[in-house]
Order: structure tokens, then sequence, then C-alpha cells
């Protein structure tokens, strides 16, 4: 079962990866963001199930990665919505301060 | 009074004090830079002066101090300075000249604009050329032999803006550094074989001294060949003087400074201080025999036929050092230095005359003089008195030395007296016409403004033509005074010869009588060898083509193999680094474009670059 699984959370991951990288949208990103979250969250839980040595540590550890990972998309958004009201626009490609 | 030749290196700081003060205070201070590098040339005259007095008597021993320069393992390295006859007797005459010199350039110099630079360079000059003469050693013999170049580098491109000035320094260098070369390798080579490497002149003296077995006749013939070779260099010798001649582009002062009574002869002093290498090989003595002899009759044949006032001084230079190398070569030591001691004030006053007359008409050209005797009095006699003595016209100084050498070759040689004879006899030609082209006759163009030079210009030639009249009596046939002063009490066998000195007196008086009839009297057309044989003239007004032989022989290939690795470099070498560098610049042009400031793009490169770390460590496992 945990090739399965595995293979389920890196195809999630790459979906994630591939949205953070190329969508413009920063709300997409955002979300992008999420699934590779939840991709890696997958993972932990099934190999605290089909590890080598499998325990219940893994699955509370996930159940803490969720709730910070909430806080932290709570704090995205924040941030996204001080960045839209003072650019006025929510397209990726536009926020090259970096460059500046 | 020894301890003045103890004190003897303290003659050439002097002037070098005065180099550096100069170099210190910059060109706006002309007053003081002229007083400086007089003093300095002051201060050293009488310091050389008291050396030689001291000296003058019978007893007088050398004097050599010296002291550890580098040690290297066992050898140790040891450089000093020597005070003998021969030195004394030079230092005074370098100090004198470049004292007489430095006056003369106050009234000559005295509107450029950088006379404080040429008093610095002469000063620099002095010290070199002192150095030179003191030296104990071949090694810091061969030091300031190298400054001396330097020295005369500077001052032949003094006015660097002319093309032909910067072109003669240039080459002035050059084919000195030819003949440099051969006494470099003259001195590996003796440093190769002398006993425990001493290149020490006494060392050089003792070892070759006698059958001492330590060097084979071969081998010091070889030595002897190649420093002999450094001197045709400096001192103009056959198939190098082509410089000398052009490096009368430098000032005047400096061209009787350096291109007449000091560095040129530095050839001459330096195989009489080596002397006895050249004693042991017979080879060697009639080489330089013969290329003395040759350079003597063929310098003086240019010159006849020069315009130049200042080229025919030179080729006059190039010839008398000519005659000077014959006499070393014949086995007298006394008849080379004798005549370079009174060549140096004749030929620095008859320079001195001519930079004099240069001043006031502004051309060098002597077809374009004349008439200048009645309006630079002091000039002209004085100018005549050199060109007497130049012309072997007795007492006059030149012809006690020109009839000692003579008369040893008369013993030694028959062919080598008639060569002597015969260029005596272009050498009084010559001067009689430049001298009644200049100063006789009709003025030939528009002369008006000329005038004798400032006081400060005719004193040293007052000075000098006083000495050109009175220096031969330190050696006549009758008192060999200079020979067993300069050997040291051992008197060379009398050369007085009737023959010789009829001789010499008869071309000298006859030289001078012809150019008096063709260019004063003018019962001998001046035409007529032109007419008859235009082929000769012109021969000799380009001066045998020796320089058209060495562009086409040497400088053409030379200048075509540098082109050749010019371009090697520019394009091989030069390209691998402009690829690198090229290389450089495209990566970074690329890292510029990829740091467009939008995070995806870092993103997408941190992605790249995981991927290939990831690929690297999966890849090694395949590999190895």
């Amino acid at each position: 079962m945990l090739p399965s699984y595995l293979t389920m959370a890196a195809i999630l991951f790459c979906i994630g990866l591939y949205g953070a990288l190329v969508k413009r949208n920063a709300v997409i990103v955002l979300l992008s963001i999420e699934l590779m979250l939840n991709a890696v969250n997958l993972n932990l839980v099934a190999f605290s199930k089909y590890g080598v040595v499998p325990a219940l540590t893994g699955q509370i550890f996930s159940l803490f990665t969720i709730t910070v990972a909430a806080a932290e998309a709570a704090v995205g958004v924040a941030i996204l919505i001080a960045l839209f009201r003072s650019r006025g626009t929510v397209q990726v490609d536009e926020y090259d301060e970096m460059k500046r | 009074m020894e301890i003045y030749t103890k004190a003897a290196w303290i003659i050439p700081l002097l002037p070098l004090a005065a180099f550096l003060l100069l170099t210190a205070l910059g060109r706006s201070y002309r007053r003081a830079g002229v007083l400086i590098g007089t003093a300095g040339a002051l201060a050293a005259f009488l310091l050389s002066l008291l050396v030689l007095i001291g000296r003058l008597g019978e007893t007088a021993v050398d004097y050599s101090k010296a002291f550890d320069w580098i040690t290297i393992g066992d050898y140790t390295l040891r450089i000093g300075f020597e005070v003998t006859n021969l030195t004394s007797m030079m230092l005074v005459v370098v100090t004198l000249v470049s004292l007489l010199v430095n006056i003369y350039s106050a009234g000559y110099m005295k509107s450029d604009e950088r006379i404080t630079v040429f008093y610095g360079y002469v000063s620099l000059f002095t010290f070199s050329m002192l150095g030179l003469v003191l030296s104990d050693n071949l090694l810091s013999l061969y030091i300031f032999w190298e400054l001396v170049g330097v020295c005369s580098f500077l001052l032949v491109g003094f006015w660097y803006a002319r093309p032909a000035a910067k072109a003669a320094a240039k080459k002035a260098f050059i084919v000195t550094r030819i003949g440099d070369a051969g006494l470099l390798v003259a001195i590996l080579l003796l440093f190769w074989y002398m006993p425990d490497h001493r290149l020490e002149f006494t060392m050089i003296q003792s070892v070759f001294d006698g059958p001492s077995g330590a060097i084979t006749t071969e081998l010091s013939t070889l030595i002897a060949l190649l420093i002999f070779l450094g001197a045709v260099g400096k001192s103009g010798q056959f198939p190098l003087h082509v410089w000398l001649p052009d490096a009368m582009e430098g000032p005047t002062p400096i061209s009787a400074l350096i291109h007449a009574a000091t560095m040129v002869a530095a050839g001459v002093f330096l195989i009489a201080r080596t002397y006895d290498i050249f004693l042991d090989s017979a080879a060697a003595m009639q080489t330089v025999a013969y290329i003395g002899g040759f350079t003597a009759i063929f310098a003086a044949t240019i010159a006849l036929a020069q315009n130049d006032i200042k080229r025919i001084l030179a080729y006059s230079t190039v010839s008398q050092l000519g005659y000077m190398m014959m006499a070393l070569g014949l086995g007298s030591l006394t008849g080379g230095i004798f005549h370079l001691f009174t060549h140096a004030f004749f030929k620095a006053l008859l320079f001195l005359g001519a930079g004099s007359i240069i001043h006031a008409v502004h051309t060098q050209n002597i077809q374009e003089m004349g008439g200048l005797g009645s309006k630079m009095r002091v000039t002209a006699w004085t100018f005549g008195i050199g060109a007497l003595a130049l012309s072997g016209i007795p007492p006059l100084s030149g012809f006690w030395s020109k009839d000692l050498i003579l008369s040893v070759a008369l013993q030694e040689n028959k062919l080598l007296f008639i060569v002597g004879v015969a260029a005596a006899f272009c050498t009084a030609l010559y001067m009689a016409r430049l001298f009644f082209l200049v100063f006789m006759g009709k003025p030939r163009s528009s002369l008006g403004g000329a005038h004798e030079s400032p006081s400060v210009m005719t004193i040293p030639l007052m000075v000098l033509a006083a000495l050109a009249v009175v220096a031969g009596f330190v050696e006549t046939p009758w008192n060999g005074a200079l020979g067993s002063w300069l050997s040291g009490g051992i008197a060379e066998e009398a050369h007085s010869s009737g023959i010789a000195i009829i001789a010499s007196i008869a071309v000298g008086v006859l030289g001078i009588y012809l150019g008096w009839l063709i260019y004063v009297k003018g019962s001998v057309s001046r035409s007529i060898v032109s007419d008859k044989a235009p082929w000769l003239v012109m021969l000799l007004e380009r001066k045998y083509f020796i320089d058209e032989c060495y562009e086409r022989i040497l400088v053409k290939p030379l200048k075509g193999l540098g082109t050749l690795l010019m371009a090697l470099d520019s394009y091989v070498i030069g390209g691998a680094v402009r690829l690198v560098s090229a290389a450089a610049d495209s990566a970074g042009k690329a890292a510029v474009r990829l740091q467009n400031g939008q995070v995806q793009t870092y993103g997408i490169a941190a992605l790249l670059g995981l991927v290939v770390i990831v690929l690297a460590i999966v890849g090694r496992r395949f590999w190895s």
C-alpha cells in the first residue's frame, strides 16, 4: 500500500509545484502551496501507518501541521490582501520589488 | 695625500646627490637647477683633482676597498672602488668635461622649458660615468656601463617631440645593446672560469698575467673578443658605429659630454682595464687593431662628404676612437689612453664650438654658413685651435698622441701605419673644409642675426682650448711621463720615430693646404671629384649605404618577425584570453536576465538546481 500512497503524494506535490511556479494569480499560487503542504501531510500519515516503525506519532504530527498550515494560510491571505490594496493587482508577475 | 684617494668613493655620490635633489625639486626651480647641477660637478671635479695631484708622485700605490654585497652559499660577491693612476686620470677628464658642459649648458639650454630635467640627467650621467671609472670589478662596471647607456638614451631623446630624436635614442640604445650582450657573455665566461669566481680587475690581472694555466689561450681569445664587442658597441667601432652619428639629435652639450669625451671612450677604458686578457691573445689584439684601423679610415672618409656640422664631428669621433682601438690593438696602452685624454679635450671643444655656432645661426648645415669668423671671434679662434689639434698640427695636443700611435704602428704593422696616415690626411682635410666653410668667405644665406655667444658659453671654450694646446705635453717622444706613470714606473720603450713625425706633420699640413686651395682660394674646383666620380661622392654622402644595408638585412626581417609574433600574441594568446572573458561575460548576462525580481523565476531556478543536485548524486551511483 505504501507505494500507492507515496505516488499519490508525489502527484499532488508536482501539481502544487507546477501551480506555484506557473500560475499568475496570487490566490491560485497560495492554493497550490497548500496542495504541496497536503502532499507532505499525506506522506507523514502513510509512513506512520505503513512505515518501518509504525506509530501514532506521525498522525498526530500531521494534525499539528494542518493547524499550523491553517494559520499560515490566514497570514498568507492577509499579506495578499495588503499587497492587493497597495499594488491594485493580484498578478504575481507584476510583483517584482526584489529587482529594485 | 693618501686621504683623498681613500675618499674617492665620495666623488660619484656628489653628482648623484645633485640628481636626486634636482628630481625632488621639480621643473619650476630653473636657476636653482643650474646651480645645483653645476655645484655637484664642481665639487666632484675638485675632489678628483685632489686625488690626481695626490697620485702624481712616483710612489702612489693602487688603492681598492670593497664590501660584501651578496652572499650565496660559499660565494660572496664584493663590490667596491679602486683608484689607480688610470682611473684617477679618467676621473679628472670626466669631471672636468662634465663641469664645463654644465656651465656651457646654462647658456645653451637657457630657454628650454625642461632645463632642470636636463641638468638632472647630466648629473645622473656624470654619476654613472664616475661609477664606471671607479668600479673595482667587472660586474659593477657592467651595471654602470648600462646606466650610462640609459643616460645616453634619455639625453639623445631629450627633445622627444622630434621624431628624429626619438628614433635616434632608440637606435643608440638598441645598437649598443648588441655590444652589451657580448660584454655580458664575457663576464659570465669569466665568472665561470676565474678561480673562486672572482671578477675584480686585480684578480683578472694576476690570473692573466703570465702563464698561470687557469685559462687557456682559446678561452681568453673568446673572452677578449666578447669584451671587445661591448667596446665596439659603446665606442662606435665599425659594424656598430651607426648609432653615434644619429645620436647627434641630442642637445649639443650632450654630444660634447657623452658622445665625444666620456661615454664613447668607455669602450677604450674597458679594454685598458682588462688589457691583460687581450695581451694573452694575439688574435684578439690583431682583431682590435684591424677593426680600429679600418674604422679610423672608414669614418674619416665619410666625414669628408657630410654637410651637417655635428655629423662631421660625430664621424670624426668614430674615426678617432678607431685610432685609440688601433693603438690598443698594437700593444700600446699608453697610445690609446693618451689619445683618449687629448681627444676628450679637443673634441669636447669642437662640439661646444659647434653648439655655439648652432646657437647663433640656428642651422647645422655648413653649406648655409660662411663668414662667421668675423662675427664670432672667440668661437672661431677656439674652434680653430680644436681643429688644428684634431688635424695633428704641432705643438697642439692631438699631434703628440696621434704621433705616438703612428710611431707604434710604424714599428708593429706597416699596413696599419699607412691606414693611419691616410686617415690623418682625411682628418686634416675634413676639418679644413669644415672650418673654412663655416668661418671664412661670405655668408651663403641670411645669417644677419649671428653674434657671439654669451660668456657663460665662451669661457668653457677658452678653458678647453687651453687644454687642447697643452694637454699633449704630458707625453712627448723625449719624455714618456704618462706612459711610465700609467704603468706604475715601468716605462714602455720609446717609440719616437722621425718618419712617423714627419709623415704625420706632412699629411696634416697637406690636408689643410688642400682644404684651403679648394674652399678658400678656389684654385681647385670643389666639384672635381663629383664630376669625375659621382658614385664616389654618392657612396660617401650615403655613408657607404651601411644604414640601408642594416635596414634591408636586419631591421626588415626582424620587424617581420615582430609583426608575426605580435599577430600570434594578439590573435592566439589574446584570443584565448578574450574567449575566457567572453564566456564569463555571457554567463553574467544570463544571470542578469534570470534575476528579474519575480519570485516564480527564482523558484524555477531553485527547482532546476535541486534537480541537478539530485541527478548528480544519483548519477554518481551509476558511474561507480
